[in-house]
């Protein structure tokens, strides 16, 4: 019976732990936000920034939110999606070269970033469509 | 003489049990769907979609405000350029039925439980929803024609509504965005008066 005790203290630790992050994060962060920005980012191939701003908004609501703050000059968009949950998205839209536009965008789930590349891969698959342009990759 | 050995073991797969549990619930993550989009977001979208013809951007816009203000919410973002609003207001969120039935069944387990234990000033807790949040973002855009150039007068406002709701201890009970087809039938109602009004003002 005596066996079962280190199995509790070893849960209780864990439970009393949480979902804190551990300091290596500080150091894992330099490659993590080269990798994020893969994520986050995709060139479309256009020049109209007020145009791609409302097919974001026009997904976001697609997709269940209801906006934040909107702003054409700086072009941004945050939204605010409550389904049991609550996740809030900023996406942001600035001239890329001569032809393109680069849409990022970065959503933050209680009190931390989203680093789910499904989460980011479905939201310009969603984009995409009312875009009636391609998302590409940017490097 | 198993008995009391048979119960400690018990107490102990409940308290693993339990304590798993609690591990797993505390590190809530976010659904993989999140982004995705739901099966039913077009009947989702055309419930909060109207078409109003004969109208700018702009003064559809304003009747909108003026419809918000109608309802009590404040104004908390306004982007014009993008034809974009965003309002809220907070509001009582007591709803008498609920209490009534929380009320009811408490008391019921109260008299049970008291029957069952001997123990008169057993009490159950009641929370009932007190205060709520609703949020609502107005998005118009300029309607397009079958070759997909902007239709003059003719726009498209599409309205997403969400709330979130606290109890009498002030803990967070729902998060929802709302997805009832009456509440959006009588904000556009409401909306058609406001336009006739304002092409009136004009």
């Amino acid at each position: 019976m005596r066996v079962r005790y280190p199995v509790l203290a070893f849960l209780g630790a864990a439970l009393l732990s949480g979902c804190v992050s551990s300091i290596d994060q500080v150091t894992k962060s330099d490659q993590g936000a080269v990798q994020m920005r893969s994520y986050q980012e995709r060139a479309f191939d256009t020049t109209d920034k007020e145009q791609t701003l409302r097919s974001v908004i026009a997904t976001l609501q697609d997709l269940n939110f209801v906006l934040d703050k909107a702003d054409l000059d700086l072009g941004m968009v945050t939204a605010t999606k409550l389904s049991g949950y609550q996740l809030r998205i900023t996406v942001t839209v600035r001239p890329r070269g001569d032809a393109q536009v680069l849409v990022r965008a970065n959503a933050g789930y209680e009190e931390e970033v989203v680093k789910d590349l499904k989460f980011y891969r479905d939201f310009f698959t969603a984009l995409e469509k009312a875009m009636f342009l391609t998302a590409h990759e940017v490097d | 003489m198993h008995a009391p050995g048979a119960t400690r073991h018990g107490l102990m797969s409940a308290t693993l049990i339990a304590l798993a549990c609690l591990f797993v619930g505390g590190c809530q993550t976010l659904p993989d769907t999140a982004m995705e989009l739901p099966p039913d977001s077009l009947k989702l979208r055309q419930l909060q979609t109207r078409k109003v013809e004969g109208i700018d951007e702009k003064a559809l816009l304003a009747a909108t405000v003026g419809v918000l203000q109608d309802l009590g919410f404040n104004i908390d973002e306004s982007e014009t350029q993008l034809g974009v609003i965003v309002a809220s207001k907070k509001r009582s969120a007591v709803d008498t039925a609920d209490i009534a039935s929380s009320a009811l069944g408490s008391l019921l387990v109260g008299m049970l439980g008291a029957l069952l234990s001997g123990d008169h000033e057993s009490e159950g807790d009641i929370n009932f929803d007190v205060t709520q949040k609703i949020r609502i973002s107005v998005v118009t855009r300029p309607a397009l024609d079958s070759s997909g150039q902007p239709r003059e007068g003719a726009q498209v406002i599409r309205v997403t509504i969400q709330r979130m709701v606290w109890d009498d201890e002030g803990n967070l009970t729902h998060a929802e965005s709302i997805e009832d087809p009456k509440v959006y039938q009588k904000f556009f109602d409401r909306l058609s008066k406001s336009i006739f009004l304002e092409l009136q003002a004009e």
